[in-house]
């Protein structure tokens, strides 16, 4: 074996190595941090276990949001077919409505309450979240055309 | 008309496209001297016709001719003059245009620049002419701006207030100057393989350099936008968006330092290739991840398949074709030149590693969520934490190392002797870390840590500078953009670490604190803005008891677009920033505040800047050097 050659099979080596290393801190990233995303419906049917960070998406149900004391709020998320009760402490964004779109990164607490770390509403009239969209199409409440 | 004559302008540019790609192509070869001059006047038509579009959209935008369905669509006659002209790249349709009117520009940098051989130019203006007509094809049949409303609405639809605002205006042109920009080299590249061409990397670097500083000045502006308009006080979120325009930063500031190892001293040739086609493909990836819908950010203005379609076309065509001329004919050019393990292309080979690997940590956390939701329907996100875990650990080993390539030299360096003369700054690391010890709470690894290689980062820098006394302003690049990445750190560091936040609801009068802050609030005034009617909120920050400096966050209501925006109110030391949101008002007119205190937040954008202006003193000493290389190559100087 020439020099060259020697050196394109260290070189070789050394690449399977380090995507090999990668390869395994990416999956194992991965298996720890992914966050599913559950519509009310789900939520309510029982499929969201106690205490696992989750996003939940659905539209705020008409007359349910109110405010506490301090900068707590509840309001409940829905898509017609689940309702869930929220509690969030801290500013809404400013496109926080009642029967529009809204997403929310947070858990379930023993009491059957999303304790919600972080909201957001959607960016504009035209726009929502492709989620809500995608949760609303499954329990018939999506109009098309009616965005 | 000017609708028409834009259409038209964009229709002749599809053509001298057309005219460049092939002419460029053929003048690849030896004796095709008149398809070179065809493919450089080409290049430079194609300029001009572009410009004449770009200047037709922007005509119809100015004076709101809203039989122009575009404009309808994203303008108003109330918007300020300048949001009605960042309203032409604030859509889909605009925004594409704006991609190409770049490519032109950077077309004709090269037909008129004629860096590198008459063969390698011509070749490289023949790719440029391909992506171009590609890109123009796709606005023609998919994005059409000139698009006609017949009967012209009399208003129209205005635009998102989030994008009404002079971070934002800038932002759009100045990431694309460099996912764009990237395309020189790119093209270069293709053009190399094709004329086995070694001095290619000389050729393209300036090039590489406007591309990387563009795309830092973009990212820093984009993340400063974040900062100030979202109301949360991020600068930084792991949003795909944003992983989309980090992507190709990193692979650009692989191929900066691997180019240089190529041009200096002929290592790595064919890595340095394969990197300028990745760079390039990261910002097509990030096109289509941004343009085509499938994900959901204020970012993703279409949601029509055929567009996502076409772009999936046009990337698979670009980057296969470029992958297959790279195995095709990259075993035919010369290998790269050896170099001993302690040397300048040891550490920039750990460079690339690291920044390659800390793509594909960005790669993977983008895609996945993309790839199960189009398996089986699973909506999932990939959150900060994964990041923290993949890609923090490899950026911060690859920090740790970036002292040591300046320090040493090319082909044989001496490990030992760098290591003593950055013994200053190692002391250096060591007090950063026992004064954040001893100063600050809380006490953090991580911000620890993060401070010490600042100092290390910092501290390098000016061992470096103080090495090379007395050369050209372009010899301090490096350090310049070294420091300021040391700095971005301690900033990202100390807000990461050190923020306080306060959330409170307040009625007129009340004072609430956050951090070492005391601060009242002293009510809401109602005012009109020129498109937009504001809840202002009048805070007042104490000292001792006595009023000073009042900050007014603002809530606002764009009637023409029907929306709310809230308008932050920042009060910057330079080195601690008071921020202020105001939120939505209760029944009982108590007002939602919040407040926080972020140490060190400037420092971000200022080690943003920083980096920026390391690449512009690099780009100046480029662009006075003489373009190809010198008879003498510098390698066997440095070997005497």
């Amino acid at each position: 074996m020439n020099a060259k050659k020697k050196r394109r099979l260290a070189f070789a080596a050394a690449l399977v190595a380090v995507g090999a290393m990668l390869a395994v801190l990416i999956r194992f990233g991965l298996g720890q941090n992914i966050m599913y995303f559950h519509s009310p419906a789900e939520v309510a049917a029982g499929e969201v276990g106690e205490g696992v960070a989750f996003r939940l998406g659905g539209l705020v149900e008409k007359g349910s949001v109110s405010h506490g004391a301090g900068a707590e709020v509840k309001f409940r998320v829905t898509d017609g077919k689940g309702s869930v009760p929220a509690q969030f402490v801290g500013v809404l964004p400013a496109l926080f409505r009642e029967e529009q779109g809204v997403v929310a990164t947070g858990a379930m607490d023993a009491h059957g309450n999303f304790i919600a770390s972080e909201v957001l509403a959607k960016h504009d009239e035209k726009y929502m979240p492709p989620e809500v969209v995608a949760a609303l199409k499954k329990s018939g409440r999506w109009k098309e055309g009616a965005e | 008309m000017t609708g028409e004559l834009g259409q038209l302008a964009l229709c002749f540019a599809l053509a001298l496209s057309l005219v460049m790609a092939v002419a460029g192509l053929i003048g690849t070869r030896t004796e095709a001297n008149a398809a070179r001059r065809v493919a450089t006047s080409s290049a430079l038509g194609f300029l001009v016709f572009v410009v004449l579009a770009f200047a037709a959209l922007t005509y119809a935008f100015v004076t709101s001719d809203f039989s122009v369905a575009l404009v309808a669509g994203h303008s108003h006659t109330l918007k300020p003059l300048v949001y009605k002209i960042s309203g032409v790249w604030g859509n889909h349709e605009g925004s594409m245009l704006l991609w190409v009117l770049v490519l032109a520009l950077y077309a004709g940098m090269v037909a008129f620049l004629q860096r590198g051989g008459e063969r390698l130019t011509s070749g490289a203006l023949g790719v440029q002419g391909l992506l171009a007509a590609a890109f123009i094809l796709f606005i023609l049949f998919t994005s059409n701006p000139f698009l006609r409303l017949d009967p012209a609405p009399f208003e129209g639809a205005g635009l998102t207030p989030l994008l009404q605002d002079p971070g934002l205006a800038m932002h759009p042109p100045m990431l694309y100057a460099g996912y764009v920009g990237l395309s020189a080299s790119f093209s270069y590249a293709a053009a190399a393989l094709l004329v086995g061409e070694a001095g290619w990397a000389r050729a393209a670097r300036p090039f590489m350099l406007i591309a990387w500083i563009a795309l830092t000045s973009g990212i820093a502006l984009g993340s400063w936008w974040a900062y100030y308009e979202l109301g949360w006080g991020g600068f930084w979120g792991w949003d795909p968006v944003e992983n989309a325009s980090l992507m190709p930063w990193l692979i650009a500031t692989a191929l900066l330092h691997s180019a240089l190892a190529t041009e200096k001293s002929g290592a790595f040739r064919t890595w340095t290739l394969l990197l300028a086609i990745a760079g390039f493909s990261m910002s097509l990836i990030g096109t289509f991840l941004v343009r085509s819908g499938v994900l959901s950010s204020v970012h993703a203005f279409a949601s029509d398949p055929t567009r996502g379609f076409f772009i999936m076309v046009l990337i698979a065509l670009a980057i296969g074709g470029a992958l297959a001329l790279f195995a095709w004919r990259a075993p035919t050019l010369q290998g790269g030149a050896a170099f001993e393990p302690a040397s300048r292309e040891t550490a920039l080979l750990l460079n690339n590693v690291f920044l390659v690997a800390a793509c594909a940590c960005v790669f993977a956390g983008t895609l996945y969520p993309l790839i199960l939701d189009a398996l089986n329907g699973t909506k999932i996100t990939v959150g900060p934490p994964y990041y923290a875990i993949t890609f923090a650990p490899i950026f911060f080993a690859l920090l740790l190392l970036v002292p040591f390539g300046p320090q040493l030299g090319w082909k044989r360096g001496d490990l030992k002797a760098a290591w003593h003369s950055l013994y200053p700054a190692l002391g250096l690391a060591a007090i950063a870390a026992i004064a954040v010890l001893a100063i600050v709470a809380p006490r953090t690894i991580a911000a620890t840590g993060a401070f010490a290689v600042a100092a290390w980062l910092i501290g390098a820098s000016i061992i470096d500078v103080r090495k090379r006394k007395g050369a050209r302003a372009s010899a301090f690049a490096a350090a310049l953009a070294h420091a300021g990445l040391g700095i971005t750190l301690m900033g990202v560091a100390g807000t990461t670490a050190w923020r306080s936040e306060a959330i409170t609801v307040a009625a007129p009068g009340q004072s609430f604190t956050v951090g070492p802050y005391t601060l009242r609030f002293d009510g809401v005034s109602r005012v009109k803005g020129p498109n937009y009617i504001a809840d202002r909120a009048h805070i007042v920050v104490m000292n001792d008891g006595k009023p000073g400096a009042v900050l007014q966050p603002e809530h606002r209501l764009y009637p023409a677009e029907g929306q709310d925006m809230s308008d932050t109110a920042i009060r910057t030391t330079g080195l601690r920033d008071l921020y202020l949101a105001l939120g939505d008002e209760r029944d009982d007119g108590r007002f939602a505040l919040r407040a926080y205190v972020s140490p060190l937040a400037p420092l971000i954008w200022i080690g943003g800047l920083l980096m920026a202006l390391g690449g512009m003193l690099s780009l100046w000493g480029r662009l006075r050097a003489p373009a190809r290389e010198p008879t003498a190559p510098a390698v066997v100087q440095a070997a005497e």
